[in-house]
């Protein structure tokens, strides 16, 4: 089946024959996947590059979103001259199954029923979104991947990638990840998912089909969430106890605080761009994520053998997946003697570092891609012109 | 054909040359301690082995990493247990074993994760060192040791003589030593033990478990 394109994005169907078997044993078909690309693909098709999003995130990683305007989320990272170099690589992003990006998830139509999924959506794991993406770059007749790159969710897709496909990718690169997630992981996920489907107007998952949205419950799951993307130290000297627009408290609800005022934007602009069970389905495939257990109670097993050049890298003001999370990954890759390198970049902006400006972490990303393409026979990008006065 | 960012401008220091040469072409290397990446930078370029890096500081990781390097932060001490027998040709320690904590460990867990071990190290036996610690009473501070005794990160000093007895209590075969002298030449094979130990200011030792090859 070929591949339809909108102005927007390309879309790659797969029809009733060809379903996706899920970790849950469901079959999931027929299904879409949206995606994006960049650069151009070379002639031995080595040089392709698969960037996987995160939780909210989506495939305009470059250019400006069809949705909010506002840039790509990892426009500082891909793109011409970026680490990940345009005019180098051929850049993929798919939005995952379960998102709601285009990527068929619980706000498409179920063909059985011809209504939205809702909840009649399968629960999908990340192996199940990196079984998507594997059959996308099948089906874009790339054999094997020169490099897989996320952060956060997207670096759990990156180490699936390198478990279940470790002979088709070259090189991977997980940023600010973990192996598994913690305790206090699926606790933050669950006040959010709660928040969710406490608003009278999820109505059970079937919002869509009463023409409502759980505005305030999807709202108050993004704020939660979003604290735990930022240090304490990057809130205080953000926000401090600065007050919003007034001179003294008011003795009231209202967002005193700035920085009340400023997690009430996030939430209330989150809910125009995101499906609120695509937020449930996509936490908790996040939540059952655990690679050790997938492969016997083991990490070292899920990398047996295998030859991808790994580059790990945490942040240390990063309380969500913190750096000793990316150390038990480097430590399972030392015990199968793999090639892997680690840093550990300084910074106080917490998690969210890895979408910020952060230069060491540009540093490690294109240090570690040229030499990998250098080994994998990729020609450098083509000399750019200067422009002339 | 290697591309890396950085080939080092400044002349290779001595005795990273002499490790190199006792490199096999293509093998596979690990530095432990392996700082800025120069040694690693040079056996990539010179010799083409798969090579990787532990070191400690972390601002030095990232610039191997930036180099192209595969480089993990690391602690010769702790994290060396991590790696699988034989998992290396070589398992390299250049002048870092002095500053570690547990020299014996250490150098038995090169032994069991290289199929050979080197290790270069500065010889405490040196003449001007004894000298100085006869004639003043003081730790020595020399130009190959420049650091005083409370600022240095070299907590376990030895001699050659010393190094030879560690290998031997480790079961360790000597397949080479090199020594130099204070101006960088390597010293005659045929002088005994005693004057490598007296003239020798550093030594490289290529070493395997006996009852391996």
């Amino acid at each position: 089946m070929a591949q339809a394109s909108t102005a927007q994005c390309d879309i790659a169907h797969f029809s009733e024959d060809e379903p996706l078997p899920l970790d849950s044993g469901a079959m999931l078909a027929p299904y879409s996947i949206a995606y994006q690309t960049y650069g151009t693909l070379n002639a031995d098709k080595s040089n392709a590059v698969v960037v996987c999003h995160a939780l909210t995130g989506d495939q305009y990683v470059v250019g400006t979103h069809p949705v909010t305007g506002k840039p790509g989320w990892w426009a500082t990272m891909v793109g011409p001259g970026k680490p990940v170099d345009t005019d180098r690589y051929f850049v993929i992003c798919p939005n995952i199954i379960g998102g709601c990006m285009g990527s068929t998830g619980p706000a498409s139509l179920n063909p059985r029923t011809n209504r939205v999924y809702g909840l009649d959506f399968p629960v999908i794991t990340i192996r199940d979104m990196v079984r998507a993406q594997a059959r996308l770059i099948e089906r874009l007749g790339i054999d094997s991947l020169f490099c897989v790159i996320g952060g956060s969710m997207g670096g759990m897709q990156v180490l699936e990638w390198a478990a279940s496909y470790g002979d088709k990718v070259f090189c991977a690169v997980p940023i600010a990840s973990a192996p598994r997630h913690s305790s206090q992981n699926i606790a933050f996920h669950e006040v959010g998912r709660q928040a969710v489907m406490a608003d009278p107007d999820w109505r059970g998952g079937r919002y869509l089909d009463e023409g409502v949205l759980p505005r305030k419950g999807l709202s108050v799951a993004r704020m939660a969430a979003h604290i735990t993307y930022l240090s304490s130290k990057a809130l205080h000297e953000k926000f401090g106890r600065k007050l919003q627009d007034r001179e003294t408290l008011t003795f009231g609800f209202d967002a005193d605080f700035q920085v009340e005022s400023y997690l009430r934007y996030q939430g209330s602009t989150f809910v125009d761009r995101f499906d609120a069970n695509s937020y449930l389905y996509i936490t908790r495939a996040m939540d059952y994520f655990d690679l050790a257990a997938d492969h016997g109670g083991t990490l070292a097993n899920a990398f047996a053998d295998i030859k991808t050049r790994f580059c790990v890298i945490s942040f240390t003001s990063d309380w969500l997946y913190p750096t000793r999370d990316s150390r038990e990954i480097v430590r399972a890759l030392n015990s199968v003697a793999a090639n892997v390198s680690f840093v550990e970049i300084e910074s106080d902006k917490g998690h969210d570092a890895f979408l910020l400006d952060e230069p060491e972490l540009f540093g490690t990303v294109s240090g570690f891609l040229n030499a990998a393409a250098a080994r994998r026979g990729i020609a450098p990008a083509p000399a750019r012109i200067l422009a002339s006065a | 054909m290697r591309a890396l960012n950085t080939i080092p401008l400044v002349p290779a220091r001595v005795d990273h040359l002499l490790i190199a040469e006792m490199v096999t072409r293509g093998a596979r290397v690990l530095d432990i301690g392996c700082g800025d990446g120069e040694l690693l930078s040079l056996l990539e370029v010179n010799r083409d082995v798969d090579g990787r890096g532990i070191e400690l500081s972390q601002s030095n990781v990232n610039l191997c990493v930036a180099r192209g390097l595969s480089v993990i932060q690391g602690d010769a001490d702790r994290d060396l247990v991590h790696f699988p027998d034989k998992s290396f040709d070589y398992a390299i320690l250049s002048q870092t074993l002095q500053a570690t904590r547990h020299p014996r460990h250490v150098l038995e867990q090169l032994l069991r994760i290289g199929r050979h071990a080197i290790v270069s190290f500065p010889n405490f036996g040196h003449w001007r060192i004894r000298l100085q610690f006869l004639m003043h009473g003081r730790m020595p501070v020399t130009p190959n040791l420049p650091e005083s005794w409370h600022e240095t990160q070299n907590i376990h000093y030895c001699t050659i003589k010393d190094f030879l007895a560690l290998s031997e209590a480790v079961d360790a075969k000597v397949e080479r030593t090199v020594a130099l002298n204070a101006y960088g030449k390597r010293m005659g094979l045929n002088l005994p033990l005693a004057w490598h130990n007296l003239i020798g200011e550093q030594a490289v030792f290529l070493l395997t478990r006996n009852g391996t090859e």
